[in-house]
């Protein structure tokens, strides 16, 4: 029943839909999906269609202008009164005609968008992290209920507030499909609203240079309806399911032995590192390494052995596992749905 | 002093003996040890030109490299650590030593011969000027050899850039060496406000100033007003990295906010910094191709001083995505809306003057065509990102590539390379081969568009800025192949240009004094000119005095200055009327010596706190040196 309209990246939630059209895409400003973005692509269309208007107007009258004593012996220039008001009319009345009904637009969209949320509108807090988002879900008294990462899941048609943070450099939250960007400032609480209105995966990017890797933190959107959405969120709050098979466990075994706990939380278990995402549910998520590859057995055991060759500069050291400990591992790890 | 009229085209007064002191009075002095001793503005305008070209060849360079790494998706031509580094000092290059010091070059050597006189106000400042120039530029460019070269991006936000997410020296010498480089700046800056108001030939009224002197002056105003606010800044940056202060850092109640405000409230101006000199040069150039007066002189010249002080009243639009309030944010909406006017009074105003006449198709007149065709179109994006809905769209994506390089390539380096054309003849005495600038014109103009147009579609589709790879599922592949492939045919443009300006200075045609029939005073002495300038000061009447002597068959000059010394006319600020003679200082080696001793300070202080003293004592010596009284009233 999910749209298959928006669920375009192909490699990255293991679809084979062929790219389509040029300006569409899971992380298009043209291809708006949400109510802010609706707006600006609606803001976008007539502010291109004058421009162009206005660049062949001003093209054309200096075409004119030059070539017209091109072929004659003297030249035929205007008269001063002529000059003046040809100056006049473009040079002053034109920008004015063309700017004022575009800033007043402007400034009633961003209005529009800006208007602040109901009190009781989900609320998701974001973190920018070197390279990757830290999730957390708050209940209506900003208690975090549940976290994940990378992976961001709304319902479909309820505007979602989001709280912006940063612990480290400057990051920003961008899914152009759904809104425009706002800025991650150390120190600061960013405020910013989505509200979807197709279900889809859409694809988000950190928008502003945060060093190294920041070509790779990138993050899915998914929208999807609201019981659907439910669902998922009652499976992020409950804590890792424990290790079913002696494999699984031993895996689990592995995951606190190998050092993989220092960074990483997982709930449920000893395993409560802060530095690294939490991995409860990673069995859950579309991607890896900030959605940089899909989250399959083979990319999995690549990123834990040799992370620096899927991401370059990234914080994850390599692990050394044998290959029996890996295979534990990794099936410990796609038991944590 | 005193004024005579003479009939005749030239201004043969003197004997030829009294010439020839008079060339010895202002010769610079040839040698390896003489070069570090000139003073002459055309020597200091010409390395500044030269050097600020070499730097664009270096910087563009970068731009194909980076071109290259993103021609096709995940690419594995540089890593990302190249990359950034990469893309930082292509940025930093272009804006800080090549965009500004070439416009100061040009302004530093065309002044003083459109004012009509024979040096600038402080000779061996704006040597000091140059030398830190060069020390700056070479040290930058060093580091990226030695592997140290910034990354945190031409605009060092900060906390990025501190200490303790960039660690070792790459953000040091970006820090150091933009303080650095601005001290440069503010030296031509104040060197040619002084000039221009003080050093004007007689009778060169400000309403009778040529278009390019006035853009050059409010040029200098800008930079006066804006360079102050990133010295604070990297010095605040550089502080806190070396010192540990905390202007920046949240821990310690910093804010990095404070950063952009002061980055952008220089930064903003300084777009229009590189671009008034342009406007200038543009108004200068169709003059002369249309060999008519200009229509809207008063126009002009109004509006490139409102686009100076509005361009104060912008920097905000660089952050319409911190999250600061929208109702302070739309204030810089409108205000950055309000440049349209000015903007839109100048190209009208030129196309009016364009309107009708015989013009004459020469390799600068193509360039500024060319221009016209560009800027507009970076202009409206440029109205277009002003809305803050519209822009937290495309802020940091390849649409902001696309447009600053529509306003930056076609507003300034386009007008710049015509300006090149227009007057390499009076820099070289020899003529470009018009054929081969034409060839240049044609593929750079279109190398250009299809380089940045496809790119404002690129940044629509989601792609960012500053990102050394893509994945290919992304589709972004196609438009990115296309914008490389301009690339290199826009290279293949620059560097014809490249080419004919070598090949001109062994095989080009003899200039002529005016070879393009041109109405401003640089055009009045030989091609090149002599150390002196002029033989005479000339004296004018009008905004077009070549063209007033060519049709009345004589002219009035200044006589009575001395041969043997360097004696300069000061005139009123507003109506140019003689009030003094000026006696300006010989070659001298302490201007390069203080420069040196300044950098040991600027460029040690990285390593170590003791260098800020060393260089202290050292400086303070080399300027005692300097300084040491000449006076010259003694001798009268």
């Amino acid at each position: 029943m999910t749209s298959r309209k928006h669920d375009r990246t192909t490699l990255l939630i293991g679809a084979t839909t062929p790219l389509l059209a040029a300006c569409e895409g899971p992380q298009s400003a043209l291809d708006p999906a949400g109510s802010a973005a609706e707006l600006i692509a609606r803001l976008w269309w007539p502010t291109l269609f004058v421009a162009v208007l206005v660049t062949l107007l001003v093209l054309a009258l200096l075409a004119v202008a030059i070539f017209r004593a091109h072929k004659r012996n003297a030249a035929l220039p205007l008269s001063a009164r002529q000059s003046r008001n040809l100056v006049i009319a473009g040079g002053i009345i034109l920008p004015l005609a063309a700017t004022i009904p575009f800033a007043l637009s402007s400034f009633s969209i961003g209005r529009t968008i800006d208007a602040p949320l109901p009190d009781n509108a989900m609320t998701v807090e974001v973190i920018g992290k070197l390279w990757w988002w830290e999730v957390h879900y708050l209940d209506e008294a900003g208690d975090r209920i549940a976290t994940t990462a990378n992976e961001i899941h709304i319902p479909v048609g309820e505007p979602v507030r989001f709280l912006l943070k940063s612990d480290n450099v400057i990051h920003s939250f961008w899914v152009p499909n759904l809104q425009g960007k706002t800025d991650m400032i150390p120190g600061r609480t960013n405020v910013t609203s989505m509200t979807a209105n197709e279900p889809g995966v859409y694809r988000g990017q950190c928008a502003e240079y945060c060093g190294t890797q920041h070509a790779l933190m990138a993050f899915l959107l998914v929208a999807e309806e609201p019981e659907a959405f439910d669902d998922w969120l009652a499976g992020q709050r409950q804590p890792a399911a424990a290790p079913e098979t002696d494999a699984q466990a031993r895996g689990h075994d592995v995951f606190l032995d190998a050092g993989c706990a220092a960074c990483h939380t997982i709930r449920g278990t000893p395993a409560n590192g802060e530095i690294g995402p939490d991995l409860t549910h990673i069995a859950s998520r579309r991607t890896l390494a900030g959605a940089t590859v899909p989250n399959r057995t083979g990319h999995l055991g690549g990123w834990i052995t040799d992370p620096q060759h899927v991401k370059p500069g990234n914080k994850m050291p390599p692990s050394e596992l044998t290959p029996e400990e890996l295979k534990t591992l990794l099936g410990y790890l796609e038991s944590l749905e | 002093m005193t004024i005579e009229t003479h009939a005749g085209p030239r201004d043969v007064i003197d004997s030829p003996e009294e010439t020839a002191q008079l060339e010895r009075t202002w010769h610079s002095p040839g040698g390896f040890i003489g070069w570090f001793t000139h003073v002459n503005q055309r020597m200091i305008g010409k390395r500044f030109i030269i050097t600020a070209f070499i730097f664009f060849l270096l910087a563009g360079i970068l731009g194909i490299v980076i071109r290259l790494q993103l021609a096709a998706p995940e690419q594995q031509l540089i890593g990302p650590e190249l990359y950034n580094q990469f893309f930082t000092m292509h940025g930093t290059v272009m804006m800080f030593f090549f965009a500004i010091p070439v416009m100061e070059g040009f302004a530093i050597y065309f002044v003083p011969l459109m004012i009509g006189t024979r040096d600038m106000a402080f000779p061996r400042l704006n040597a000091f000027g140059y030398y830190v120039y060069l020390i700056g530029g070479i040290v930058l460019f060093g580091s990226l050899l030695l592997s140290m070269a910034p990354n945190a991006g031409w605009f060092n936000y900060v906390p990025l850039s501190g200490k303790l997410y960039s660690p070792g020296y790459g953000v040091d010498v970006w820090t150091t060496m933009i303080t650095f480089i601005e001290v440069s700046a503010l030296t031509a800056a104040v060197e040619l406000i002084v000039t221009t108001l003080r050093m004007r030939a007689p009778g060169m009224s400000l309403n009778r100033m040529p278009l390019f002197v006035w853009a050059a002056l409010v040029m200098s105003f800008m930079i006066v007003f804006a360079m102050p606010a990133v010295i604070v800044s990297s010095t605040l940056l550089i502080l806190d990295r070396l010192m540990d202060t905390q202007f920046f850092v949240v821990a310690g109640g910093g804010e990095p906010l404070l950063w952009q405000h002061l980055f952008w409230y220089f930064g903003h101006p300084e777009v229009y910094i590189i671009l008034v000199p342009a406007l200038g040069m543009i108004s200068t150039i169709i003059i002369t191709f249309t060999r008519r007066p200009i229509y809207g002189y008063t126009a002009l010249v109004l509006s490139v001083v409102a686009i100076g002080f509005v361009s104060f009243g912008l920097w905000v639009h660089h952050m319409f995505t911190t999250g600061l309030p929208q109702l302070g944010m739309s204030f810089f909406t409108a205000a950055s809306a309000t440049i349209a006017i000015p903007s839109g009074v100048q190209i009208f105003c030129w196309i009016a003057s364009l309107w009708g006449a015989k013009i004459r198709f020469h390799t600068p007149m193509l360039w500024v065509l060319g221009f016209f065709a560009i800027f507009v179109i970076g202009g409206l994006t440029g109205v277009m990102v002003a809305s803050i809905p519209f822009d937290t769209q495309v802020h940091d994506t390849f649409f902001l590539v696309a447009h600053f390089h529509y306003v930056l390539i076609g507003g300034a380096v386009f007008p710049l390379i015509g300006a090149t054309y227009y007057w390499w003849p009076k820099i070289t005495g020899r003529m470009m081969s018009e054929a081969a600038g034409k060839w240049s014109f044609w593929l750079a103009f279109i190398g250009f568009n299809v380089t940045f147009f496809p790119m404002h579609q690129l940044g629509l589709e989601g792609m960012p800025r500053r990102i050394y790879t893509y994945a290919t599922e992304m589709g972004w592949g196609d438009l990115n192949l296309l914008a490389t492939i301009g690339a290199l045919v826009l290279a293949t443009g620059f560097g014809v240009t490249l080419i004919n300006a070598i090949w001109s200075l062994f095989r080009g045609q003899q200039a002529e004094p005016n070879p393009w029939g041109a109405p401003t005073l640089e055009w009045a002495t030989d091609s090149p000119p002599a150390f002196y300038n002029f033989r005479h000061i000339p004296v004018v009447a009008s905004r077009w005095p070549l063209w007033d002597w060519e049709r009345d068959g004589e002219r009035a000059v200044v006589t009575g200055l001395r041969n043997d010394r360097r004696e300069v006319v000061l005139t009123s600020v507003l109506d140019a009327k003689p009030v003094g003679v000026q006696v300006l200082p010989a070659p001298t080696i302490w201007p390069f010596v203080s420069a040196v001793a300044a950098s040991i300070g600027f460029v040690g202080i990285i390593f170590h706190p003791i260098f800020f003293v060393i260089a202290f004592f050292l400086v303070f010596f080399s300027l005692v040196a300097w300084f040491w009284p000449r006076r010259p009233w003694r001798e009268d």
